[in-house]
């Protein structure tokens, strides 16, 4: 008894210093947010929200956010359905090669971004190709095509075949099957690579910042603004960035949670 | 999976339905890094790119001291950095699945994951913050008296290498913990019959048994740390350059495609160097 009470205490006490480690960054960076002054170091010289009102009346960081909405938004929607449409035909139909297909699906998810941000670079550079946000967005779709295909497809279970089977039997297309049997039954894995894929998405630095312009996302523009050295702004955008990932988080874990619960 | 055996018409169907992801993934993955790879081989003279072939880029690489560094400051600090990884993950993912009662596992494994979703860029800004000459260290050192000058924590391997661990102690412990729980309680039990006290258990049994997940984190963490630009730029300062750092220089200030490229496929190499070392213990799946 009391050698494992003496275990419980080692195990708080060193969680509590992990735990103290891991939050550390965070809590300073959200405390120092709220500085009443021009350095986000100690001391702390009072509460002010006056470094978020400046992030909203930045402009550039305004449409850095929105820019990132959008390719987030449009290059998770791209990606979730090529690679749904990707796992039913894998999954369903008997194709030649199938094994090298999957393979060659996955293969993005094993090279570094900034290996596909270069090759990428490269080509564009040499065929002209203007840098923008849709540059961006392509590389966004190559990172998470694998990611998107992966889960849809690890949840495509065979049990789900005879009632496609049911549905065309009563005379409905592929495509009506797909769209009004299979993507609804699916939905908690849609839903969760398509939010994961967007906190990737959101979040994605090296992609961005080498296949963007002048229109920039806004991990990039964080970037840039890191050169003006510590600045409560920085906190200020950075503790706003984490309440995002942390509310997609949110959204994530609950499908994910609905169908852990499930199965 | 099972699939129904058709004839052509819905053979081609089955096509066009796949068709798309992989066209993407040859036109901009493939396409793309095999274009890299005959870069690589090409050479940069006078603003322009010569297309002739040659390992050039290869043997500057091993003839250059400073690119050379690269790639053994790239290799110390992600072996330093996942050693020290594991050593911390490993007693947080075990507290997790075993001190913990069962209802709040989920809830404390959420916290210890919780700062991960910062952003990228953020969370070594946030480190500074932390490390700097006036930040919350040496200003807390100072007013206690352990110090009177602040001391130099930011830009240098060190700064760069605690940057790294609390990212990857968070990913770590989720990878260790997920194997835990996954452990049956018999296996404990069963040694306990056979006279192992807690440490022997420990070492001949809990811990050969979690080593997929010490595996798959600590490949995870090689990955991601050798390919990373951002944590050395931000916390490393300009001292010790990493290979990914190397990259940026040769495009940013020099424009040197060629040998930005063969520096990638270098790192490429070491990746698939360290998938091989821990391929037996990595199952990918591949049903």
């Amino acid at each position: 008894m009391t050698r494992d009470r003496a275990t419980n205490i080692v195990s708080s006490v060193y969680a509590a210093l992990i735990f103290g480690f891991i939050f550390l960054p965070v809590i300073v960076l959200v405390l120092f947010s709220f500085q009443d002054g021009r350095l986000p170091v100690p001391p702390f010289n009072g509460f002010s929200l006056q470094w978020y009102e400046a992030v909203f009346a930045d402009r550039k960081l305004m449409s850095a956010l929105l820019h990132s909405f959008f390719v987030a938004t449009l290059s998770s929607l791209v990606a979730c359905l090529l690679g749904f449409l990707a796992a039913y035909a894998l999954a369903r139909f008997k194709l030649p090669g199938s094994a090298w297909q999957r393979g060659l699906l996955i293969a993005p998810m094993t090279v570094s971004y900034l290996i596909i941000a270069l090759g990428l670079l490269t080509v564009l550079n040499v065929l002209g190709i203007a840098l923008s946000l849709w540059t961006v967005g392509i590389g966004h779709v190559v990172i998470n095509l694998p990611l998107c295909f992966a889960i849809i497809y690890s949840s495509m279970g065979d049990h789900h075949i005879n009632i496609e089977r049911a549905a065309r039997d009563l005379g409905a297309s592929d495509l009506k099957v797909m769209a009004l049997v299979t993507a609804p039954m699916l939905l908690p894995s849609l839903l969760a690579s398509f939010f994961l894929s967007m906190t990737f998405s959101w979040d994605e630095f090296i992609i961005a910042f080498l296949l963007s312009r002048f229109d920039v996302t806004l991990p990039v523009e964080i970037w840039s603004l890191l050169r003006s050295g510590l600045n409560p702004k920085t906190n200020a955008i950075g503790s706003l960035v984490f309440l995002v990932s942390v509310i997609l988080l949110v959204v994530l874990e609950l499908f994910l949670f609905g169908r852990t619960k499930k199965s | 999976m099972a699939a129904v055996s058709l004839e052509d018409t819905e053979r081609r169907k089955a096509w066009g339905f796949v068709a798309p992801a992989l066209v993407w993934t040859l036109v901009f993955f493939v396409a793309p890094f095999l274009f890299m790879v005959a870069m690589s081989l090409w050479a940069q003279q006078g603003g322009s790119i010569v297309r002739v072939w040659n390992f050039g880029n290869y043997i500057a690489f091993f003839e250059k001291d400073a690119l050379f560094r690269g790639l053994t400051n790239s290799l110390e600090i992600t072996a330093i950095v996942t050693v020290l990884s594991i050593l911390l993950a490993y007693p947080l993912a075990w507290i997790i699945a075993e001190r913990v009662p069962k209802k709040y596992q989920r809830t404390a494994l959420i916290l210890a994951i919780l700062p991960f979703w910062t952003s990228y860029v953020v969370r070594s800004y946030s480190w500074l913050l932390v490390l700097a000459r006036n930040g919350v260290i040496n200003q807390t050192l100072i007013n206690i008296g352990v110090i009177t000058e602040p001391l130099e924590l930011a830009s240098n391997r060190t700064a760069t290498v605690i940057g790294f661990v609390h990212f990857f102690v968070m990913l770590l412990t989720l990878t260790i913990y997920a194997n835990l729980v996954q452990l049956s309680p018999n296996y404990r039990r069963a040694a306990a019959d056979l006279g192992a006290n807690a440490f022997q258990t420990f070492w001949h049994v809990i811990l050969p048994l979690t080593m997929p997940g010490i595996m798959t984190g600590a490949f995870l963490t090689f990955v991601l740390c050798i390919g990373d630009y951002v944590t050395p730029q931000i916390l490393g300062g300009n001292n010790e350059l990493v290979l990914p750092q190397i990259i940026m220089l040769q495009l940013g200030r020099r424009a040197d495609f060629p040998m930005a490229a063969a520096l990638s496929i270098i790192l490429m190499l070491a990746v698939t160097a360290a998938y091989v070392a821990c391929a037996r213990w990595l199952k990918i799946e591949r049903t």
